[in-house]
């Protein structure tokens, strides 16, 4: 007779701390390849899949917390005019020789929504305002930067003219070029955001946004409107050209 | 980590505590969302006189790329942070990193070179410690730099020590090369010795090599 030394018996033990590791494995890889798998179906951020509404939500949020985070008395550094970059980048969504054309004598920038004088404004007009300036660092959405002197009026003086509801949500805008985007109210009024007509201290040239750009440096150079054929003041998420595609709305800098 | 947890037959020791586990993995794959898409957004407007591979890239175009990186750096963010008061709190650092001296890190990297390197199951050597605390210091340089290229004029005081907006993107860059390296070699000692491997799913390891190899 063999003398079987004292074990305990592993073939009831054994299986079931095998199924458990297995179980856990096997939620490990499946872990794994669901993100492997998430990386895959996240390449085409068109698909009105799960992935990208998840995705979509998060940029929701980022602009929840930007405008948690955005200072209204945080000014962004203001530079030397040697500091200016020469010659300053051409960017838009088409090329510098499609920028639009708008004629001077014509323009009326037109005013809508949540305002209490909606009466057009002509450029002579714009110009009466009281006039400031600023040498600011543009920051592209691609990752580049360029230093810009930029004139006009301080948007806040503007809206307080024209009689904006300053507690509204959205000031949006409508472009000569068919571009329009939106900022939100706190970013609107904020000290540094000028309705700019020159730029080097010259009237802007068309490829930089005649008649006129809203200069923001508390934002990315897309939220940066140019030839600004229309204003409104609104509650209503009035979206952008690059945001509706995927740029997160508030990008702010 | 050595606490000790014995069972029938033989000494398994836990290696790596489950927090140190869950954080790890959540980290590859944040950390590797961050990469891919950062590669992508660095390919908008290259530092330096090259592009990264648009198949090695996630999202498509710098939009979506944008949406990635900016959606999985919460991700990135909170769960460093978990491990960060993890590894201060529960004694991880103290125990698994400490002590480190320059001394001890350069007689474990003379001895690595003579092919004898310490496989003491649980315990990291001097120059293991290195690269773990390291890491950790660039994943943080690594987001703190990430926070001024994201919100340079709210966090200018940040980034005026790293040289404003375009020096933070340097800085960024930098410390993204670093982690990059740190994989790699991180994953090269694992496949030199796979054993290592398993722990970091299941906590334990079979203590049957004590101290020095060769």
């Amino acid at each position: 007779m063999k003398i079987v030394p004292k074990k305990p018996d592993r073939s009831l033990v054994a299986p079931t701390r095998e199924i458990v590791k297995l179980e856990r494995r096997l939620f490990l890889k499946q872990g794994l390849s669901l993100g492997a798998l998430t990386l895959l179906s996240g390449c085409n951020v068109t698909d009105g899949d799960a992935v990208q509404k998840v995705l979509s939500q998060m940029s929701r949020w980022n602009d929840g917390v930007q405008a948690a985070i955005f200072d209204p008395a945080r000014l962004a550094q203001e530079y030397p005019e040697s500091a200016i970059t020469k010659p300053f980048p051409f960017n838009a969504f088409y090329a510098e020789s499609a920028a639009p054309r708008v004629d001077a004598a014509g323009y009326k920038l037109e005013l809508s929504g949540l305002i209490r004088d909606k009466a057009p404004w002509t450029l002579d007009k714009l110009y009466a305002l009281p006039q400031t300036s600023q040498v600011t660092r543009h920051i592209c959405v691609e990752g580049w930067s360029a230093i810009g002197k930029w004139g006009g009026v301080t948007f806040r003086t503007f809206l307080e003219q024209i009689g904006a509801d300053l507690t509204a949500k959205y000031v949006g805008f409508k472009c000569a070029d068919d571009y329009y985007t939106s900022i939100d109210m706190p970013t609107a009024l904020h000290p540094q955001t000028l309705l700019t007509f020159k730029f080097a201290d010259e009237l802007l040239p068309a490829s930089y946004g005649f008649p006129m750009k809203l200069r923001i440096p508390t934002k990315l150079g897309f939220k940066n409107p140019k030839h600004i054929a229309a204003m409104f003041v609104t509650n209503d998420y009035p979206g952008g050209y690059w945001e509706d595609q995927g740029y997160n709305w508030f990008s702010g800098s | 980590m050595a606490t000790e947890t014995a069972t029938t037959g033989g000494q398994r020791i836990l290696v790596h505590p489950l927090m140190v586990r869950i954080t790890h993995w959540i980290n590859v794959v944040a950390m590797l969302i961050m990469i891919f898409s950062g590669w992508r957004i660095y390919n908008a407007s290259p530092i330096f006189d090259f592009k990264f591979p648009v198949d090695l890239t996630l999202g498509g175009w710098l939009g979506g790329a944008l949406q990635w990186h900016f959606a999985a750096m919460w991700v990135l963010a909170f769960n460093g942070l978990a491990y960060l008061l993890y590894g201060i709190f529960a004694g991880h650092f103290r125990k698994d990193f400490l002590p480190l001296t320059p001394r001890a890190i350069f007689n474990e990297f003379k001895k690595a070179l003579h092919g004898k390197i310490a496989h003491e199951v649980g315990v990291y050597n001097a120059v293991q410690r290195a690269a773990y605390v390291g890491v950790i210091a660039v994943v943080v340089v690594l987001v703190l730099s990430g926070l001024v290229v994201w919100k340079p004029v709210q966090f200018q005081g940040l980034g005026a020590v790293m040289g404003g907006f375009e020096g933070a993107r340097i800085v960024h860059f930098f410390a993204m090369s670093l982690v990059v390296l740190f994989i790699f070699v991180h994953v090269v000692m694992v496949a030199l010795v796979p054993r290592t491997f398993l722990p970091m799913l299941t906590g334990h390891a079979k203590n049957d090599s004590h101290g020095q190899g060769s």
